[in-house]
């Protein structure tokens, strides 16, 4: 009887802990390692199951990229994303890396994402919309990055191959996937 | 004499020993692709892959249409594998949305795509088949793949464009009596893949013509970033349906084929052994699925996503199929990437043509399970 009563005052008298999110505990360890490594250079964007972000200033990008290869074991990318954010004047690209070697990272998909600056009036390959290449780092990203100079305008420095991949050779139009080329009719 | 040239055209000096072939774009021993080819004699010195004939900007459509109008147009990159191009789509569009799919309509997505999965790579045994000059490889693949393309019409009312999976779920449910005549069709495909081992699998004219070409090794696999059918058979065990499995993979048993060799021979029987295994999942997924339950989720006109993005990956019949989506609160996707297998795979045919015979070109180029249309978007 009076061993309940006691266990009923612990339980009033417990501090009523607010309950975090649950960050994914495998997950949350990798991005704390790049956190440790580089500080505030890196920005974890999000940490969700199986899937991590890392933004990072175009300066960077090489180093966190070795990092993450030599480091955290990732050995391949999926693929290789532009986006076109014409408002704020930037063009972000998004490595998406995963692993073949690492069982642990069977599941894993980190996206590395990086920007920079977008000119109104594009001329691809000579103008400030350039970003180093990731190419001798992941060798996978080879025909991904080719993709990403037709379509958005974003020139690779390093890339030992910065032509043309499927669009047509005379192609004399704005980079197709920017927001301002617009589809006619819509 | 200087004569203007118009822009992207540009003449070659013509080497006296090197000779350039373009073969394709409409070539039929590539597809819908064009592949620069320089030879030396009969012997390939390199190789320029050269895609985009067949490009239609599907991602740019997607940013001009909502989450449900996208559907048909997005399976248009590979049309014989329809369901499983739409699968990491619609993974995707559920996790922005929030929506839950019955557990009904998560084992007619797997019969649906293990089908599909069937008549893409029956679609390419054909042609690799006859592309090494073995006619009946070509008639009984696409024989048989109409049981499977007569299931799939059943199914979803359309032979190959089926636009069958949306957000939420699938279209319609099972017809009536589908469950009987999907087991028996498929117990029926599988020991006529059987015969096909027989005839093609252990035939010494296909073994002698495939073995030991265009081999690449498992380092090189994993360091090109290669997928799939081609990964696997490289010797790396890396199947999305056991490594990460999505809807209800984690509830059947399913078996990871993987060859060692990295050549065309294990490149080129890959794929069929995964049909044989499709067979298995198939049935298990007919034993396992619910009696009844609703198969779609009710949507609402016009449906949102907030600010967020989400990348989704499934194993198709040509690799990993991831879908990079990223929404900004509209109807609308703001940007829709399709990582396909074929254009993963693609970095590969440099690598693996240079120093081949050119007669050896089509048994490497069709084994790496290529899909032009698929590539190119």
């Amino acid at each position: 009887m009076g061993d309940s009563e006691n266990s009923e005052q612990e339980i009033q008298t417990k501090p009523v802990v607010e309950k975090q999110p649950d960050l994914p505990k495998f997950e949350k360890e990798q991005s704390d390692k790049i956190t440790a490594k580089f500080g505030s250079k890196t920005e974890i964007a999000f940490v969700k199951p199986n899937r991590i972000r890392v933004n990072v200033k175009k300066e960077d990008i090489l180093d966190v990229a070795s990092f993450i290869r030599d480091e955290l074991n990732y050995d391949h990318a999926e693929s290789v994303t532009g986006v076109d954010f014409p408002e704020a004047k930037e063009i972000e690209v998004v490595y998406h890396l995963g692993s073949y070697t690492d069982p642990h990272l069977d599941k894993q998909v980190l996206s590395l994402a990086t920007r920079t600056a977008r000119e109104d009036d594009p001329n691809p390959g000579k103008d400030s919309t350039r970003l180093p290449s990731l190419r001798d780092i992941f060798y996978s990203v080879e025909f991904h990055e080719r993709e990403c100079f037709e379509m958005l305008g974003v020139f690779f420095d390093g890339h030992p191959d910065n032509r043309r991949l499927l669009l047509p050779e005379d192609w004399a139009d704005l980079p197709p996937l920017r927001k301002d080329f617009a589809i006619k009719g819509r | 004499m200087t004569t203007q040239l118009p822009p992207g055209i540009q003449l070659e000096k013509v080497d006296e020993r090197i000779m350039t072939l373009n073969v394709g774009p409409q070539h039929p021993g590539s597809g819908h692709m064009r592949l620069i080819i320089r030879v030396d004699g009969d012997r390939i010195v390199s190789c320029d892959p050269d895609p985009g004939y067949v490009h239609r900007g599907e991602e740019k459509m997607a940013e001009y249409r909502n989450y449900i109008t996208n559907i048909p147009h997005l399976e248009r990159p590979v049309i014989h594998d329809s369901c499983n191009i739409l699968y990491p789509y619609c993974l995707g569009v559920e996790e922005l949305l929030g929506l839950e799919v019955s557990e009904r309509a998560k084992y007619v997505r797997v019969i649906a795509s293990e089908l599909n999965r069937f008549t893409y790579t029956l679609y390419w045994l054909a042609i690799y088949g006859i592309f090494l000059g073995h006619s009946t490889m070509f008639m009984w693949p696409a024989g048989d793949r109409e049981f499977a393309i007569d299931l799939l019409e059943k199914l979803t009312g359309a032979r190959v464009t089926h636009a069958y999976f949306v957000p939420g779920g699938v279209r319609n449910d099972l017809p009536a009596n589908f469950e009987d005549v999907c087991l028996r069709q498929v117990n029926y495909l599988e020991k006529r893949l059987k015969t096909y081992g027989d005839i093609f699998y252990d035939n010494p004219i296909l073994i002698s013509r495939t073995e030991k070409t265009g081999v690449l090794s498992r380092q090189d696999a994993i360091r090109l970033g290669t997928t799939g059918t081609v990964l696997r058979a490289s010797g790396v065990d890396y199947d999305l349906r056991v490594k990460e499995p999505y809807d209800v993979y984690d509830e059947l048993d399913v078996h990871t084929n993987v060859l060692k060799h990295g050549d065309s021979y294990d490149r080129s029987k890959t794929p069929w052994l995964d049909m044989l295994e499709s067979c298995n999942i198939i049935r298990q997924a007919l034993e396992k699925i619910p009696k009844s339950g609703s198969v779609r989720v009710k949507l609402k006109p016009n449906p949102k996503g907030g600010n967020d993005e989400v990348y989704k990956r499934v194993e198709s019949g040509r690799g990993s199929l991831g879908a990079y989506i990223v929404s900004r609160g509209k109807p609308e996707p703001y940007r829709v990437k399709l990582s396909v297998g074929s254009f993963r795979n693609l970095i590969c045919m440099p690598y693996l043509l240079k120093g081949e015979k050119l007669g050896n070109m089509p048994a490497v180029y069709w084994s790496l399970n290529y899909w032009p249309v698929e590539a190119d978007r």
